[in-house]
């Protein structure tokens, strides 16, 4: 019976913490698509929406109440059950994602209970990020290939072939700060770039593997399939590409899943090159406040820090255009991938002579 | 010698330039300076005046010789000017107008001011071009067209418009009614 024996504090947190992030992830999905609007807008010198609500709140409610009420319509000719599982499987592994993601650091209870705000601290837990997000591949592949339609198989196609080329240069470079961190876990990577300045040298990865970055950023733009890279939505090529033959809420769970990546995705750029929770002099404002409280600030920090990265993700969509299909894949094969290995090299050289 | 064939085509401005084909620099290549120079130049529109004018709170005035939906017109006492001649009919390259005459009553002077009135008159304002013909036309100065832009409708024959959607309100009936 030792099986069954449960600490039943660990899960009602743990399930409290699952159902918060689950939450906040679809909330924060739901507002990028009013931010992306409200972007697009302002540098197009538009209002963008402001009917439903104050400055257009209510716009996602909307847009949500009016995809669920929609005519749920499945081609005769589809595979069906694979055409129901593709937006299914793109929903799920967007959410997967963020559960590893250290919202915050630990804080103990006046009981003694120390609470971690993270939903699994797994130590492989970038090998996690790259298997879920390639799984990904699988929901958008699914559901190009189900609808039977030329366009969407097209697309699909192309958005599998992007994604596994850009996996490449996204994970050599990300080798590249394994090697400096030592670490798997994205706890402990975090946990390495506390606070801002060490005495000598900033804390924050980017600053230590700024040509990382770089590649990491380009190539999650790739794989958020986000303009300039939005190639597996070239509308004037593909009509609306591989969600063509959707429509309902098993769009919106496309269009859904889409933001919930971008903001997960971000989220885990944050976490590895942006100090994650940690912010500058934060060492005196724990001394200052509660434990709880601090732990809140330290999510407040991140929360922002997202925010920032989505908006900057944003602008990029509505100021670049569309890559040409050979361009995409020259960038990817001959520019960031010999690029990202001589970045592996460097700081191999780098960790071997100099630091040591 | 008038009909001089053009064998090239002449240039409409000086401002046409030869494309440029020519291989990427480096620095072009790496793509980065333009992401740069082009994301100054989107997130400097956040400080641009928005072209848009948010309509039904904000309405952009008429230019004054607007021509919109059309009125009919009564006089000071509340008759009806229109004594249904059928200039304005005539005058309507669309075809939009239709009437048909009635002799006032006695007893019916004061609702009509002249002895002969329209007793229907009809606008089918999806024909109407807005062109005011017929207001031109109109020797009683009885049909305007007012400032109003012309309302959405549901039906066809909605936008078929009575003389009870026409007329104006009666001056000393509305009087009577604010009191």
């Amino acid at each position: 019976m030792l099986l069954l024996h449960i600490d039943t504090a660990f899960l009602i947190e743990k399930i409290i913490l699952i159902s918060v992030i689950l939450g906040g992830s679809l909330g924060v999905a739901m507002y990028a698509t009013w931010a992306e609007r409200k972007v697009a807008a302002i540098m197009q010198d538009r209002v963008g929406p402001n009917r439903a609500g104050p400055f257009g709140l209510l716009q996602p409610l909307a847009d949500g109440l009016k995809l669920f009420f929609k005519e749920e319509i499945i081609p005769d000719r589809s595979t069906r059950f694979l055409f129901i599982l593709g937006p299914c499987l793109a929903m799920l592994t967007a959410l997967m994602t963020s559960s590893i993601v250290p919202w915050g650091p630990d804080f103990t209870l006046k009981n003694g209970h120390t609470v971690s705000l993270q939903v699994a601290d797994i130590n492989i837990g970038i090998l996690f990020v790259f298997g879920v997000v390639s799984l990904g591949v699988y929901g958008i592949m699914l559901g190009g290939w189900a609808s039977n339609n030329k366009f969407s198989l097209l697309s699909s196609i192309r958005s599998a072939s992007q994604a596994i080329s850009y996996e490449l240069a996204m994970g050599i470079s990300l080798i590249a700060l394994l090697m400096m961190t030592g670490s798997l876990s994205l706890r402990e990577i975090v946990a390495q770039q506390h606070g801002f300045w060490d005495g000598h040298w900033p804390t924050w990865n980017v600053f230590k593997q700024p040509l990382g970055f770089l590649i990491f950023l380009v190539c999650s733009f790739a794989e958020l399939n986000r303009a300039p890279f939005d190639l597996a939505e070239a509308e004037s090529e593909l009509n609306m590409g591989y969600h063509q033959e959707y429509s309902s809420m098993k769009l919106g769970f496309y269009l859904f899943a889409e933001y919930i990546n971008l903001f997960v995705s971000s989220a885990i750029l944050i976490t590895l090159f942006w100090g994650g929770y940690n912010f500058p002099f934060m060492d005196k404002v724990a001394a200052g406040v509660s434990p709880v409280l601090f732990s809140i600030i330290c999510v407040l920090v991140l929360i922002t820090k997202v925010i920032f990265m989505i908006l900057f993700f944003m602008a990029v969509r509505w100021t670049l255009p569309r890559f040409r299909y050979d361009q995409l894949m020259k960038l990817g094969w001959r520019s960031l991938i010999p690029l990202a290995l001589v970045n592996m090299v460097i700081t191999g050289a780098v960790i071997l002579w100099v630091i040591k | 010698m008038g009909n001089k064939v053009r064998t090239t085509m002449e240039k409409l401005t000086n401002r046409a330039t030869a494309v440029d084909r020519s291989p990427l620099t480096f620095g072009e290549r790496l793509y980065l300076p333009a992401i740069f120079k082009g994301l100054r130049i989107t997130l400097g529109h956040i400080f641009k005046k928005k072209a848009t004018v948010k309509y039904p709170e904000e309405k952009r005035p008429f230019s004054p010789v607007f021509r919109g939906l059309h009125v009919l017109n009564r006089d000071e006492e509340g008759r009806e000017r229109c004594t249904a001649c059928g200039l304005c009919a005539l005058a309507c390259p669309a075809e939009a107008i239709t009437m048909e005459a009635a002799e006032r009553l006695p007893g019916e002077e004061n609702l009509y001011r002249e002895e002969k009135y329209a007793a229907k008159y009809e606008i089918n304002m999806l024909r109407c071009i807005f062109c005011g013909f017929c207001e031109e036309a109109c020797p009683k100065d009885a049909v305007y067209l007012s400032e109003t832009v012309m309302p959405a409708n549901y039906s066809r024959e909605g936008f078929i418009y009575k003389k009870g959607d026409l007329l104006i309100p009666h001056p000393q009936k509305q009087e009577q009614g604010n009191k």
